[in-house]
């Protein structure tokens, strides 16, 4: 396809390559390292649940006691499968001798890898059954009642009670909704461990717990029956808990969720190193599960500054897809951010996004990118936010994004109103409509101010991921060069969570994750 | 009473204001709201008999539709009938003069000679930046530069989730003259408890007189804020300067330009 920005084919493969290395660079690191939610995560897989009597999670008391007891390094899987076999428990019952002070898990006598990795089998092919029995349904919906066009219109709700969140869902599902994210509340992010049961206290958002994604998943699918559309679900394997929320995604048939890299280094202040191994694990889940993610790259324009930084949004895009390439996620599933940030003032800016927009839909053809509303220069006069939104619509159908986030009239005011999320949708669809084909109808200028703006955001991008390339990550990101926010190596929460593997460690989750198509 | 009038009626009574759509003292307001009724005719009656409750006369529903079954969305017209006493209003607002950025820079070089230090964070739950950074980062927000670029001004950003007890260690840790908390999240009142802790805090850690104590979001006013216990409280299109400018105007009515160490204040 010829480039409509005349895009330099060289320039995208340098910046591609440039990722790809960075990217690998950081795979070593990776590989020889665990951490805490890693390891909670093939417990989950494994097949516990629960909590103990003071309600904590069941994985996280047998992660703990072998954070506690220095066996963190041999991980989960091997002193679990060592448990079998010289108890002859399940997983599930092992957790529980764990939390009632029965089991040492550190104290048995120890079997060969390969005799604990045989023993965990038949709990691993009872989680994958149950994971490619909600592969099975989604396809099944796909297939008998079908989805809406795309841009998938995406909204949230984010009423702290889980059952209050069905009833906005359900409703925002008959307005037209595709995508419905459940908001977490705020601060999960930094609980290093995930909650349990349905939950109807939150703040800014309900606590993401399996069984509200349950829950949801359930009013979603009769909404999605009654309206005939599939209705995806969207939540947040991001933060210290990002692999175990991804793995009870891929147990709760989740559709989306937000995952990114980098993010919750820069804006979460979580350890990097803790989140690079993190994310990986998670990634490989979401890549097995077809999961779309959405990484957050819009979030840098929050911080930075939409004109100047919209370079580091295109280079950190590379970046996320090339970590997504290593945990074999297809590239349907890559659900690249980015947003209409620009400040409504700049005297042509609406031809910069579209730009942009252009740009990160032309070096991504397959990608399902996830365009997210203004949100930075909302200002609470609803009848101009109105129109701010308007032309963001108009930019997202123009130039093909996948994923619409839905901005809405009251953004910077509260969270949506029933009545918000109509108007939004009112709004997206009847510009959806009426401009369905301008894409295809309309060209850009030759070297006019789009094609030279796009020309230019690639270049710096290019020179960025050059610079990153060389570096290295991790540097990279204790110079603040993406969101203009710096964190250190050793600095953040959930360090004391990482650690290197040791000798008899073995995840036996990653490789049958990356197997797949 | 003639019928027909020539002249506009232009002078208010600001004694008794109300609404004005286009002529004076027509009292109109718009309303948007939802009823959680099934739409239809009965629905829209009921808005019409609504929003005669609230005081408006004529009240005409331009649109109405429904949102989702049991749920009826209307905008409504009406002539408004309350009046206010504009005569009587006083809103406290924070004192002092409002300087920009290089004239705060200067004032503070030739006032208080010395640097003062400021340490801010989005406190507690509250995960948003966007505040504490329009205030504090280099780049402001909006074409308003942040604290970081003036003059003989410190700035530390903690960034968000910072708790109560940690933004005061670090006040302390850098004798701030004066701390700046940002909440962005109201839902539920969130920010009330938060910024309530975080004064009660002060008050036991004894620090409330010997650092100035300022709070600021997209809901709070000056008046909340000194409820609240705080010294004064930035909301919406207030931007560095308006927090330096009243700062270093307290640090000088204090007397602290000589007291660099919360100790000694």
């Amino acid at each position: 396809m010829k480039s409509k920005l005349n895009l330099d084919p060289k320039v995208v493969s340098s910046a591609r390559q440039h990722a790809a290395n960075i990217a690998h660079d950081m795979q070593e690191f990776i590989d020889r390292h665990t951490t805490v939610s890693t390891e909670r995560t093939i417990v989950r897989l494994l097949g516990v649940d629960g909590v103990d009597e003071v309600d904590n999670p069941l994985p996280n008391v047998l992660v703990d006691h072998l954070k506690e007891s220095g066996a963190l390094p041999t991980g989960a899987a091997y002193l679990i499968g060592n448990a079998i076999v010289q108890t002859g428990k399940t997983p599930q019952e092992i957790a529980e001798e764990v939390a009632a002070g029965k089991l040492d898990l550190t104290k048995l006598p120890t079997c060969p890898q390969a005799e604990a990795a045989e023993a965990l089998k038949p709990s691993i092919k009872a989680t994958f059954e149950r994971i490619d029995a909600q592969k099975a349904k989604r396809k099944e919906y796909l297939e008998t009642i079908g989805e809406g066009p795309e841009p998938y219109i995406y909204v949230i709700v984010a009423t702290g009670n889980i059952y209050e969140d069905v009833i906005q869902a359900q409703a925002a599902a008959r307005q037209g909704a595709d995508i419905i994210a459940v908001i977490r509340t705020t601060a999960q992010s930094l609980l290093d461990y995930v909650p349990y049961g349905p939950t109807t206290e939150g703040f800014g958002g309900t606590y993401a717990t399996q069984e509200n994604f349950r829950i949801m998943r359930k009013a979603l699918d009769e909404v999605g029956e009654e309206v005939g559309r599939y209705i995806r679900l969207c939540n947040y394997s991001s933060g210290m808990c990002m692999p175990e929320i991804a793995a009870m995604g891929a147990l709760e048939r989740l559709d989306v969720m937000l995952n990114d890299a980098i993010y919750g280094i820069l804006f979460r202040d979580i350890n990097m190193q803790r989140t690079l191994v993190d994310q990986y694990m998670s990634r490989v889940i979401i890549g097995y599960c077809g999961i779309i993610f959405n990484s957050g790259e819009d979030n840098y324009l929050t911080t930075d500054d939409a004109i100047e930084a919209a370079h580091t949004v295109t280079a950190s895009q590379f970046i996320n897809e090339q970590f997504a390439v290593l945990a074999n996620i297809a590239e349907e599933q890559m659900g690249l951010g980015h947003a209409f940030e620009m400040d409504p003032n700049t005297e042509d800016g609406f031809l910069m996004e579209l730009a942009q927009a252009q740009m990160a839909r032309e070096i991504f053809p397959k990608a399902r990118l996830k365009y997210m509303p203004p949100t930075k220069f909302m200002t609470g006069n609803i009848f101009k936010g109105h129109l701010q939104d308007a032309l963001f619509n108009l930019a997202t159908v123009w130039t093909h994004q996948s994923l619409l986030l839905t901005g809405m009239l009251t953004e910077a005011i509260h969270t949506p109103l029933m009545q918000d999320r109509y108007l939004a949708i009112e709004n997206a669809k009847y510009i959806f409509n009426n401009c369905r084909h301008i894409g295809d109808e309309m060209e850009f200028k030759q070297d006019g101010i789009c094609q030279k703006r796009a020309q230019e955001v690639l270049a710096k991008a290019d020179a960025l991921l050059a610079e990153v390339e060389k570096e290295g990550l991790f540097s990279t990101i204790e110079k603040g060069i993406f969101g203009g926010v710096k964190r250190p190596f050793d600095g953040g929460h959930g360090l004391e969570g990482v650690c290197t593997k040791g000798e008899n460690y073995f995840n036996p989750f990653i490789e049958l994750f990356k197997d797949h198509k | 009473m003639s019928i027909c009038t020539t002249t506009a009626t232009t002078q208010v009574d600001l004694t008794k204001v109300k609404p004005y759509g286009d002529a004076l003292n027509d009292g109109k307001v718009q309303l948007a709201f939802t009823l959680p009724v099934p739409y239809g005719e009965e629905a829209e009656e009921c808005a019409k008999q609504y929003a005669k409750k609230l005081g408006l006369n004529e009240p005409n529903v331009a649109y109405y539709c429904e949102l989702t079954k049991g749920y009826t969305f209307f905008n409504v017209y009406g002539s408004a009938q309350a009046t206010i006493d504009y005569t009587q209003i006083v809103v406290p607002k924070v004192e002092g003069e409002v300087l920009d950025r290089v004239e705060c820079g200067e004032w503070i070089g030739e006032n208080i000679g010395r640097d003062i230090v400021v340490v801010g964070a989005s406190i507690e739950s509250d995960a948003h930046t966007v505040g504490i950074d329009a205030i504090i980062q280099m780049k402001g927000f909006h074409g308003h530069f942040g604290l970081e670029r003036f003059k003989n001004v410190v700035a530390y950003n903690m960034g968000s989730q910072v708790p109560c007890e940690a933004l005061i260690a670090k006040a302390k840790e850098v004798n701030a003259d004066a701390i700046l908390v940002s909440q962005t999240v109201t839902q539920k009142d969130i920010h009330i408890m938060n910024l309530t802790k975080m004064a009660e805090l002060m008050e036991a850690e004894g620090l409330r007189d010997k650092v100035i104590l300022t709070c600021g979001g997209p809901r709070i006013s000056h008046e909340l804020a000194q409820e609240l216990g705080y010294d004064a409280g930035f909301g919406p299109g207030k931007y560095a300067e308006h927090v330096m400018s009243f700062i270093m105007q307290e640090v000088q009515k204090r007397g602290w330009e000589k007291k660099v160490n919360i100790a000694d204040r």
